[in-house]
């Protein structure tokens, strides 16, 4: 599915004293099948532009086309559009209810009025998508589960929708590095795998350099800075600016480079680096 | 969508009203509703009126958001409105129909009845547009503090009562989040009949609950951690102050009183 926004404000509480514009005059095209990255400051309207794609805000100003149909038309099904564009929000542990981990997945296609085979089958897929062994956790509580453990039951209470478009709100905050390493392995795979559309929020550039295709940059409520990672990397003066932070590695090369040295500045994975200093040793000795 | 609630109404600003001391502000409030319903006549109610408006005019909020405030309760100002209209006793009778009869006590008791209401509505939202909680717990504090002589917990209502205020931010904006989470994975929270609809909210009130006590937990787990006790020996960081101001708004509130008792008699 596409996504294309246009023109896109959000202004909260407007009129009153407490107004504050989330985002302004935003325009965005996501094509089908893409792995979005999309990053940003606390504040810097990331959320509230995630918000928009399932229709759970309503835009100040603007339009939101998915597969090039305004979403917010009278006559369009929002629960259609929200089973099609999943949302998964930051620390969706917090939103598990159900006294058991089955029950708690089944919670999104029952809504959908699905037949009870079909809940089951799509409970066991979706929990396999997550790396959740079927028959050790469903009749676990859910409040039981290691934090990790609670993610991946969220995470898996909106796959079991079947969505196109996937988002991820900070999906790997708070976890321990291993768990932070497995979270985002197992998006890269729905991505490659199953061809879902991601867009995956996060301030820190070092997480989703590696996965994704392209990089959306907010701040301020607009579109700083958009392109492949290798593109935004190489921008690595104005991400300062905006009090981003880069990879370390690209970090290293930038750094090698204003001390005169003729690496390439858009490099930000430790192969691409090593090859890159091994090749200015090469020089010098050549030389 | 929730987060369009204004709680707790405060409308930050720095106007006199605003700058009073919430003590002076309480006890005003009281001394205010103790006049409505001590008055008696219209030109009484014309004093009032007079000097509510000199107050919303001080304290440039917007008229609209006291207006407001009576929203809720248009229903039960009209309901007092025509019972008390029907409903009282009187000798002076103007319209006569049916069953029903309108005297004029019935229609001045009518009309005084749904006066009060409005005027302790409007006045008890300026006290709340003007303050902030914290301040509004402050001053009840310090009037609380007489009755410590009894045994009353005055410190530590006034600690719940600052706490509860704290949280319902955090917890509207939680509401919001789990809300919209739930959305997303297809709950319906506005259709269905009554049943269907209490049932909708268990996937919004089970992890509101659990966050809650969570947050109690850490709450007084942080604050244990800083030897917090409350009562005895406590200073504060901001003490109350009356000053110049304050008491020129109690002067002119015992004026408006005095004319008010004078027109009266």
């Amino acid at each position: 599915m596409s996504i294309s926004v246009q023109n896109l404000t959000h202004i909260y509480m407007e009129n009153t004293p407490f107004e504050a514009v989330a985002i302004k005059d935003v325009n965005l095209d996501i094509e089908d099948g893409e792995f979005i990255g999309l990053i940003g400051h606390t504040g810097s309207g990331k959320s509230t532009l995630i918000q928009h794609f399932n229709g759970l805000l309503r835009p100040t100003r603007g339009t939101i086309l998915i597969d090039g149909v305004d979403i917010f038309k009278k006559e369009m099904e929002l629960k259609s559009l929200r089973q099609q564009v999943g949302l998964v929000f930051q620390y969706p542990e917090y939103q598990l209810f159900e006294e058991t981990v089955y029950k708690d997945i089944a919670f999104g296609p029952k809504n959908l009025k699905l037949s009870q085979e079909e809940i089951d089958a799509r409970i066991r897929e979706s929990m396999e998508l997550v790396g959740l062994d079927f028959e050790k956790v469903k009749d676990r509580s859910p409040f039981e589960l290691s934090g990790g453990q609670r993610r991946r039951v969220a995470i898996a209470g909106v796959l079991a929708m079947k969505p196109k478009v996937l988002i991820l709100d900070e999906p790997a905050a708070g976890l321990d590095p291993m768990g932070k390493s497995e979270i985002l392995n197992q998006i890269k795979l729905l991505h490659e795998e199953h061809k879902l559309t991601i867009i995956l929020v996060s301030h820190s550039m070092e997480d989703i350099a590696k996965l994704v295709d392209r990089i959306v940059v907010m701040n301020r409520g607009t579109i700083a800075l958009t392109g492949t990672p290798k593109e935004v990397f190489s921008r690595g003066e104005l991400l300062e600016e905006i009090g981003l932070d880069i990879p370390h590695i690209a970090k290293l090369m930038h750094g090698l480079k204003a001390r005169g040295m003729d690496v390439p500045d858009n490099i930000y994975t430790i192969e691409e680096a090593k090859e890159a200093i091994l090749r200015l040793k090469k020089g010098d000795y050549n030389a | 969508m929730l987060k369009d609630i204004t709680i707790g109404q405060y409308y930050p600003g720095r106007s006199p009203i605003h700058l009073l001391d919430p003590r002076v502000k309480i006890i005003i409030t009281f001394l205010f509703i103790f006049i409505i319903f001590f008055i008696k006549s219209y030109i009484g109610y014309a004093v009032l009126f007079v000097y509510l408006m000199a107050t919303i005019v001080l304290s440039t909020i917007p008229p609209r958001l006291i207006f407001r405030s009576l929203r809720p309760l248009l229903f039960v100002i009209i309901l007092t409105f025509i019972i008390n209209m029907f409903f009282t006793v009187g000798e002076d009778v103007l319209v006569s129909f049916w069953r029903l009869t309108i005297t004029k006590e019935g229609l001045n008791q009518a009309i005084f009845m749904a006066l009060r209401l409005v005027f302790l509505v409007m006045g008890t939202s300026i006290l709340t547009l003007t303050t902030s909680p914290i301040e509004l717990t402050d001053g009840l504090e310090y009037l609380l503090n007489p009755l410590k002589v009894f045994n009353f917990p005055a410190h530590e209502l006034a600690m719940m009562m600052t706490i509860a205020l704290r949280f319902i931010p955090t917890l509207m904006e939680e509401t919001d989040k789990i809300m919209k989470a739930q959305m997303a994975r297809g709950a319906d929270f506005e259709t269905g009949n009554l049943v269907q609809r209490a049932k909708s909210l268990v996937p919004l009130l089970v992890p509101l609950f659990i966050s809650a006590f969570r947050r109690a937990d850490e709450l007084a787990m942080a604050m244990e951690a800083r030897c917090y006790r409350g009562g005895e020996n406590r200073t504060r960081m901001k003490e109350l102050k009356a000053s110049k101001r304050d008491y020129i708004a109690i002067a002119f509130t015992c004026a408006m009183i005095s004319i008010v008792i004078i027109v009266q008699i």
